[in-house]
């Protein structure tokens, strides 16, 4: 269950980037979770309350962005999306695609008051 | 709505999310793993700066690390300067069972905590005399999920297989067995009492990580041991 420290991360980061800005309420935050992370974005959003409990973002929204994984086959360059079950290209066959997107892990945006 | 948790399905926040409100947006774009990824090129600095060859550990509970590392320190202890971070939940025993054969070890334990961090690696290596050591050895949780995520530092992760877990864990655990350098394949003794199916199981990795080294051993037979020992000296010999 690394969700949990995952959400704190994104509590503390959500916290510091409101204060340097003055903000006092979160309302809102926004975070991109890549389909190829490792990261399940409902455990995310089950920690998110018990999380943000007592902090700034007492009450926040979580906004999940999902990106989806893309990936390049190492042999015919054909690019193609991908999740963490496609070992092989869709055209060629060829393993080890190669990872271009997906593997995101980041707080995009907050809504202060 | 979910009625088993309250939680707001996904699709509807994001179908709710507008900017009708009097508050200000702020650009963030950072990394959720910023500060353990800080901290691990800081232990990695950390060991080149004394040639350290160091391994992260990863399994399921049970694949027999602990048995692997007793093994592996009881044959070449006097041949290399070792040390050993034990990551539990709970627990002295592993701990115990290498402080037995005499190499400087540290146990942490993660608590609730499913994986070893970068910032619990920091500190746990306090504890050794780095400059007089050639390679440290992470034991981490035995877990092949979260650890994965998490960079120690290391120079590279080594993931440990019995064959009583079945074939098909490259498949179940892609991220694991893709984040990994090395696979051992172990408990090799076992093969005759079990209808695990070697060749299968080297064909799920392929698809997984068509790059990774693997080796094949059993602590008990010794077969295999003489290929991961070569192979720990050929990695050592690249950071000297």
């Amino acid at each position: 269950m690394h969700e949990l420290g995952i959400t704190r991360s994104i509590v503390d980061i959500a916290e510091r980037t409101a204060r340097e800005h003055g903000g006092n309420r979160v309302t809102s935050v926004t975070v991109e979770i890549g389909a190829l992370s490792g990261v399940i974005p409902d455990a995310v959003e089950f920690c998110f309350e018990a999380c943000s409990k007592g902090t700034l973002l007492d009450g926040a929204r979580l906004i999940v962005e999902s990106i989806p994984g893309l990936g390049r086959c190492p042999d015919c360059g054909r690019e193609q999306e991908i999740d963490n079950h496609s070992f092989a290209c869709g055209d060629c066959g060829a393993l080890g695609l190669e990872r271009l997107r997906g593997e995101e892990l980041r707080v995009k945006e907050l809504e202060v008051d | 709505m979910c009625i088993d948790c309250g939680c707001a399905e996904r699709t509807e926040q994001a179908h709710h999310h507008g900017h009708d409100h009097d508050g200000k947006t702020i650009q963030v774009g950072e990394d959720l793993l910023a500060k353990n990824d800080r901290l691990a090129a800081v232990n990695r600095q950390r060991f080149a700066g004394h040639g350290l060859l160091t391994l992260n550990l990863v399994s399921s509970p049970g694949s027999g690390k602990t048995t692997l590392l007793e093994t592996t320190l009881r044959t070449l202890r006097a041949e290399l300067r070792f040390a050993v971070l034990e990551g539990d939940q709970q627990t002295a025993n592993d701990a115990d069972r290498i402080a037995a054969t005499g190499v400087p070890v540290h146990q942490i334990n993660t608590g609730a905590g499913c994986h070893l961090d970068a910032h619990m690696v920091g500190h746990g290596v306090d504890h050794f005399d780095l400059a007089n050591l050639d390679v440290l050895l992470i034991e981490n949780v035995g877990n092949l999920v979260c650890p994965a995520s998490f960079d120690l530092g290391e120079d590279c992760k080594v993931a440990v297989l019995s064959i009583t877990e079945g074939e098909d864990k490259p498949l179940k655990y892609p991220q694991m067995f893709r984040a990994a350098e090395l696979v051992i394949i172990n408990k090799l003794d076992l093969l005759p009492h079990l209808d695990f199916d070697l060749e299968t199981c080297r064909d799920y990795l392929r698809q997984v990580n068509p790059q990774a080294r693997v080796i094949e051993l059993s602590c008990k037979s010794g077969e295999g041991m003489e290929t991961w020992y070569n192979w720990l000296r050929e990695q050592l010999a690249k950071k000297k």
